[in-house]
């Protein structure tokens, strides 16, 4: 339990580096350090395969994709549009009452059942497919289908407009 | 834990940690003779006999240089990337099973570090993680020629990172078990998977040139058109770690090649020997089995290096998306397609 403890002050501590950073380059390798306490949450969850994919996919692969288009475009202060008082204000306000919400919300969640899994081992690579292609094969399918529907979006933004060009 | 298998395991974390930086050390003694081999030199000869003792010179001279730090570079994180660099390329080889059991008294002890059933995904990872030495060290120099090199590793990297992978599941397909220590049991004697799977081998061993940044791939430190790329404002031994954890990064990749596709520590009538030596030495030949693998693939490595030119970075990209992962693909199907006409078979 004092291991969870320590793991979760330090995704906190990270993620609010990643938020107060001034150099967006930091900010994304704080990100990275938060993921990485993410991957400890899940192997202390016993939830291996979620770990090592939470590893390779997002600290792997999307966060160096962060990294790279960060390095490419040029951030500085001079560029940076300074925001007005009263939206500041406005996204103050909007962002303490997320975390009112949230909270309540959280606080209703825990009062009922805590929830305890009947397998310890659900986790593991086994399993997981188990489940994923007898129970929820359906809404996985579905899922991939969301993939493609994103790929086919991205192939139509590379590809020239043949009127333009 | 048992205490003795605890100790056991510190003892062995320590030798596989030891004999990766001494191959790594004598890789480039090694490098530089096949290169001269290659080119008809003689190669380094002056330290000690052949020049044994080369890679110590060079280890001294690396920690004696003087340390020069840019001045419009960032400096914590221009001394983390090559720190990353070498952490990376150290902890990949924590899931390589080297042998079979020993056996001592009543204990048997596995040399393997550890056996965790996503070892083929951790591999995978640690090796997704690597960029971020070189894309950490080329940003924070902050010149231009080492954030074309770092960014160059990253797109790279990522391009080559799918079809390892996908290659990788139709070699999974047919296991049916990511545990490393499954997977070279499996493989008895001469039962290897280079038999069943010659072209996701092949797709494999062309993703690992890339992946470990090798000739014909080493487009990220390309001299002609970058100077030292990502390595550019480095000097000491921090350059040294980046050179260092190239090599690491071979012996760990060759080391997987060896343990997915070539059988491990397997080799034929490994049961003769077994009966007529006992359980222990036939598991020592098996160790020293796998180490022979290795070793040919770094050869191979270094064999390539200086014989094919490096390729321009369009045709880098082309031969990543449009070649290899189409193949790859075709490979997961005909498996798919093979295993199951066999099983309807029979066999």
């Amino acid at each position: 339990m004092s291991t969870f403890y320590f793991i979760a002050f330090l995704s906190i501590f990270f993620s609010i580096l990643v938020i107060s950073a001034k150099n967006p380059v930091h900010s994304i390798l704080y990100l990275i350090l938060t993921f990485f306490t993410f991957t400890i949450h899940y192997i202390l969850l016993n939830a291996q395969f979620l770990a090592i994919v939470n590893f390779i996919v997002y600290m792997g692969a999307i966060l160096v994709l962060f990294l790279y288009t960060l390095m490419l475009i040029n951030l500085n202060k001079e560029s940076e549009p300074v925001k007005p008082f009263m939206v500041k204000i406005a996204g103050v306000f909007g962002g303490g009452i997320l975390a009112v919400a949230l909270a309540s919300s959280l606080k209703l969640v825990a009062a009922s059942n805590p929830v305890i899994l009947k397998n310890p081992d659900l986790g593991l690579v086994k399993n997981l497919g188990k489940v994923l292609f007898n129970e929820f094969l359906l809404p996985f399918e579905v899922s991939s289908v969301l993939l493609l529907s994103a790929m086919v979006g991205a192939v139509l933004l590379a590809t020239k407009d043949p009127k333009t060009a | 834990m048992e205490t003795a298998d605890l100790i056991f395991r510190i003892v062995l974390i320590v030798i596989v940690f030891a004999i990766s930086l001494v191959v790594a050390m004598y890789s480039t003694y090694a490098e530089r003779k096949v290169a001269a081999f290659f080119q008809d030199r003689i190669g380094p000869n002056r330290a000690g006999p052949w020049g044994i003792l080369q890679p110590l010179a060079d280890g001294g001279k690396m920690f004696l240089k003087e340390e020069i730090i840019p001045t419009n570079a960032t400096g914590f994180l221009f001394i983390v990337g090559p720190s990353l660099a070498i952490l990376t390329a150290c902890i990949g080889s924590a899931v390589i099973p080297w042998g079979k059991a020993i056996s001592i008294g009543s204990h048997t002890f596995d040399l393997q570090v550890t056996d965790i059933n996503v070892g083929v995904l951790y591999i995978f990872g640690v090796v997704s993680l690597g960029v971020y030495g070189v894309m950490i060290g080329g940003w924070a120099s902050n010149n231009k020629y080492s954030l074309l090199g770092a960014i160059r590793a990253a797109s790279q990297n990522i391009s080559y990172e799918i079809s390892m992978g996908l290659s990788i599941i139709a070699l999974l397909m047919l296991t049916g078990t990511l545990s490393l220590k499954e997977i070279a049991e499996q493989q008895h004697s001469w039962h290897w998977n280079i038999i069943r799977q010659p072209l996701g081998f092949i797709l494999f061993i062309v993703c690992a040139f890339a992946e470990t940044n090798r000739t014909p791939f080493d487009l990220p430190e390309c001299e002609t058109e970058l100077v030292g790329g990502y390595h550019t404002e480095y000097s000491s031994m921090k350059l040294g770690f980046y050179l260092f954890a190239e090599y690491i990064n071979m012996f760990i990749s060759s080391a997987v090649m060896a343990t997915l596709y070539w059988g491990g520590y397997n080799y034929p009538f490994m049961d003769d020997v077994a009966a007529s030596l006992g359980a222990n030495p036939a598991a020592i030949i098996g160790v020293v089995v796998l180490f022979a693998k290795i070793f040919l693939f770094i050869f191979f490595f270094m064999w390539v290096r200086w014989t094919i030119p490096r390729f321009r970075y369009d045709q880098l990209m082309d031969l990543g998306w449009k070649i290899l992962i189409p193949l790859a693909i075709a490979n997961i199907v005909l498996t798919g397609i093979g295993s199951t006409l066999l099983t309807h078979l029979g066999y």
